[in-house]
């Protein structure tokens, strides 16, 4: 079990690949379609979890001792189907450990259960899942947009959503305006 | 003429003020209000909408996006090296966390090894940062309790600081000094001697806030015993920075898991008891203290060597190599009209900043351009606890719980 | 050589004089009053119209509104403190109710949410009001052209813009430093004076009509079809507008 600062300055110290593979193994043995596959890269580790079963996996992990949430945000796989993903990066402090498991969605039927009862820091992480990419939590309080104006219609960071720009405009008229100009 | 004080008093003692306190229990009607988003103790432009009971905060439901820039679509559509002075914008006061957050997390994807002597520079100038950005919410939260002068003298280092940074980079605020795999340049040559004058003066001028503040009885009695929030909680709500050291628990990602060298140097985590306004006020400001001594054995140690990492096909070749190298000049070429390519993957890079846990999150698909630039920003994550810290105290604490919560706008809405 | 002696004050004799200098004795004894009171101001005091004294007190004592969105808020309590001073303009007292300021100094990008809520506050203020775009984002989108940015101009009008990104505190204080000079009327030469570039075209953006609008830039037409002629009075007018420096 790793613990403390691992040797290779910058690398978050993480379960290494066998143990990973272990993790992986009890949750499937808890439920079969529970994790679609691992992912260790680059000294990172990645759980990939069916949308569906995401609470089950987050309550073992949770159970295990990952009680901190670090990240929870969306990705666009643009255009690898299923296409949204959403990401749970969960810190462990105790034994200084993270993971990070992944559940992608389609555009479709973007939904996924939401994980607010276990983590309250997911709230606002989540409202802003949906205004950027339109994925919604079945379960969250308060699911609306949080950074966008509420009646904006759009997801803006999905891959397809244009980046958008305004013209340049100078005002040319200032004397005209409402200060008193001699 | 003593009748008359007689009288006087008299009456006073005969007002029976409706001092009943506010209970659970009680019918009084539920005023809503709205503070913000432009109001001059909102450090920015965040809205509350409070909902009082008398003076009582019963309910507070911050809401934000008013300075929402779409920062990391933007980041989509530039190359790695441009995205690091979009990407600095968005925690606006403690810009070199965000630039090593994100060059760390390409830094992990490309497999580069950041030369030493970049690392050191990397920390004095990211410790120079965390000094600045406690400078600054310490002039703006004074300014908020009502300690106006305390904005001035915090402005005064502060300046000195910024002074440091156009020195080494040339711009005062979001310098783009860090790149992918090390610094863009190195240190001039007076650098050395004034960040020591610096690092001489900071600790006294530490001294003389705490001597301005801290006896203050105005000071002692907003901050202290208001906005408590227990670890718990805090950690429940992923909490992390000087806000979760004030409850006592000493997560400080320097210590934990080290990046860049941090490990090298020798420094106490200042950490509370209490949890309320004025452990966070006081763990702040004994971070001073150790930031300067972080900086001072930093460039006591400076290592020899280069500040950015040879590979070529990763950062800029030295100028003078461009008249005589064709390689050189064919990197530097494909750097500056396509960039470097990264290798597909997904990183998340954690680093400690003033406020906390900054994460940057990258997806790189083999381009030029990131797929997904994704900064988790502390204050995003502090601002849920802010309902916990003002619940059932006075809208003036909310006031005060407000400027120790620190939270800076732009890295809530990015 | 010839010398020419010429008497000192052309039109007036010497016992004039005499009776002017007890008048200002009077004046300064707070024994005149009434009639005397006024023709003496009016003789002595007031050399010059009073609009340009107002705009001279004006300028040097506008009040800013404390408006700060993001990074160039940073920079604006700058200069606010004590290297970058604008105290030493009179500029100091900052006012957080948009009721009691002149000036709003828009530090930092506007974002679609934020832009109803600046032009509800710069509505608020009370005329003569300026304003400053400090940055380039809210002058010209700066770093980030993208959805969720609005360019200060679409909404309120601007007087001065400072580019920077963030501006330095002096890029500030000159920016400061011009729109005060425009306020007292010692309004520096544009470019277009400058490079006599007089007959310029810009192209508008094109009104609901459909047909794009060219302002050409010539002191004798007006700015826009349909504007009032610059030198023109417009109705329920704002006294003391004059045409264009």
């Amino acid at each position: 079990m790793p613990s403390g600062p691992v040797a290779g300055a910058g690398t978050p110290p993480v379960p290494d690949a066998t143990e990973l593979e272990l993790t992986a193994q009890e949750l499937r043995d808890l439920d079969p379609e529970s994790i679609l596959d691992t992912s260790f890269h680059r000294g990172r580790a990645t759980l990939i979890a069916e949308p569906t079963r995401i609470k089950t996996v987050i309550e073992h992990l949770f159970g295990k001792g990952y009680a901190s949430i670090a990240s929870l945000h969306g990705v666009d796989y643009y255009p690898d189907e299923p296409r949204l993903g959403v990401l749970y990066e969960l810190l462990d402090m105790k034994r200084v450990d993270r993971i990070s498991v992944k559940a992608r969605v389609h555009t479709e039927a973007p939904v996924i259960p939401s994980i607010v009862d276990l983590y309250p820091g997911a709230n606002f992480p989540e409202r802003e899942v949906f205004d950027m990419f339109g994925v919604r939590f079945e379960g969250h309080p308060d699911m609306r947009r949080i950074l966008m104006p509420e009646d904006y219609e759009g997801f803006p960071q999905r891959r397809d959503f244009p980046t958008g720009g305004e013209p340049v405009l100078f005002t040319y008229n200032e004397e005209q305006t409402y200060g008193k100009w001699q | 003429m003593s009748s008359l004080t007689e009288d006087f008093r008299r009456r006073e003692e005969s007002i029976t003020l409706s001092s009943e306190p506010a209970g659970q229990g009680e019918t009084h009607e539920l005023l809503t209000l709205n503070i913000g988003p432009h109001h001059p103790a909102t450090h920015g432009v965040l809205r509350l909408l409070a909902t009082l009971e008398g003076e009582i905060v019963r309910d507070v439901k911050p809401i934000i996006g008013y300075v929402h820039t779409g920062i990391e679509k933007t980041a989509e559509d530039k190359s790695y090296w441009k995205v690091i002075p979009v990407v600095e914008r968005m925690d606006y006061v403690s810009y070199y966390f965000n630039a090593m957050a994100f060059c760390g997390a390409v830094e992990t994807l490309l497999g580069v090894e950041v030369p030493p002597r970049a690392q050191y520079l990397r920390v004095i100038h990211l410790e120079l940062n965390r000094i600045m950005s406690h400078l600054v919410w310490l002039g703006t939260s004074a300014l908020d309790i009502g300690a106006i002068s305390m904005l001035w003298y915090c402005f005064r280092e502060k300046e000195a600081i910024l002074d440091l940074f156009e020195m080494s980079s040339g711009q005062r605020m979001h310098t783009r000094y860090f790149q992918v795999g090390g610094v863009i340049e190195d240190i001039p040559r007076g650098f050395e001697a004034k960040l020591r004058a610096f690092l001489k003066e900071m600790p006294r001028r530490a001294d003389q806030y705490a001597a301005l503040l801290e006896r203050n009885e105005i000071v002692l009695e907003r901050l202290r015993g208001t906005g408590i929030v227990d670890q718990e909680t805090m950690l429940k709500l992923g909490v992390t920075g000087p806000l979760l050291r004030a409850t006592g628990n000493p997560w400080d990602l320097r210590k934990a898991q080290p990046y860049s060298s941090y490990d090298h140097f020798d420094f106490r985590i200042p950490v509370g008891t209490v949890g309320d306004n004025y452990d966070r006020y006081r763990v702040r400001h004994a971070e001073f203290y150790e930031s300067v001594k972080i900086i001072e054995q930093a460039i006591d140690g400076l290592p020899e060597g280069p500040f950015i990492t040879p590979d070529r096909k990763v950062s800029l070749p030295p100028r003078h190599e461009l008249a005589t190298s064709m390689e050189a000049l064919i990197h530097h070429f494909k750097l500056v009209t396509e960039g470097f390519r990264v290798p597909p993957g997904e990183a998340y890079y954690p680093v400690e900043g003033p406020r906390g846990e900054l994460g940057c999150f990258v997806r790189a698909d083999g381009s030029a351009k990131p797929a997904r630039v994704h900064m988790s920003d502390p204050s995003f994550v502090n601002l849920q606890a802010f309902h916990y810290m003002v619940k059932d105290g006075y809208i003036a604490d909310l006031i005060a719980s407000l400027a120790m919560l620190d939270p800076i706008l732009g890295g809530i809405d990015r | 050589m010839e010398i020419k002696r010429e008497p000192i004050a052309r039109n007036v004799n010497t016992d004039d004089l005499r009776v002017r200098q007890l008048r200002a004795r009077d004046m300064l004894q707070g024994d005149l009053d009434g009639e005397d009171l006024d023709q003496y101001v009016q003789e002595r005091v007031l050399t010059t119209t009073v609009d340009k004294a107002v705009a001279w007190a004006q300028g040097n004592s506008i009040y800013p509104l404390t408006f700060g969105l993001a990074c160039c808020a940073i920079e604006m309590i700058t200069v606010v403190a004590a290297r970058a001073d604008i105290a030493r303009f009179g500029w100091e007292a900052l006012r957080a109710s948009p009721r009691q300021a002149d000036l709003i100094i828009l530090s930092g990008r506007v974002s679609i949410k934020m832009a109803p809520v600046i032009r509800r506050l710069y509505d608020q203020m009370l005329e003569p009001k300026w304003a400053i775009s400090m940055g380039a984002c809210c002058s010209s989108m700066g770093v980030f052209n993208n959805y969720a940015l609005v360019p200060a101009d679409k909404f309120m009008p601007i007087s001065v813009h400072v580019p920077g990104c963030p501006p330095r505190p002096e890029a500030l204080l000159h920016g400061i430093l011009r729109l005060r000079d425009k306020i007292q009327g010692n309004a520096p030469e544009g470019w277009r004076e400058r490079y006599e570039a007089v007959g310029t075209e810009e192209l508008l953006p094109s009104s609901p009509a459909g047909s794009a609008d060219i302002n050409i830039f010539s002191r004798t037409t007006p700015a826009r079809p349909g504007l009032a002629r610059p030198d023109a009075e417009r109705a329920g007018g704002r006294s003391g507008d004059t045409a264009g420096a």
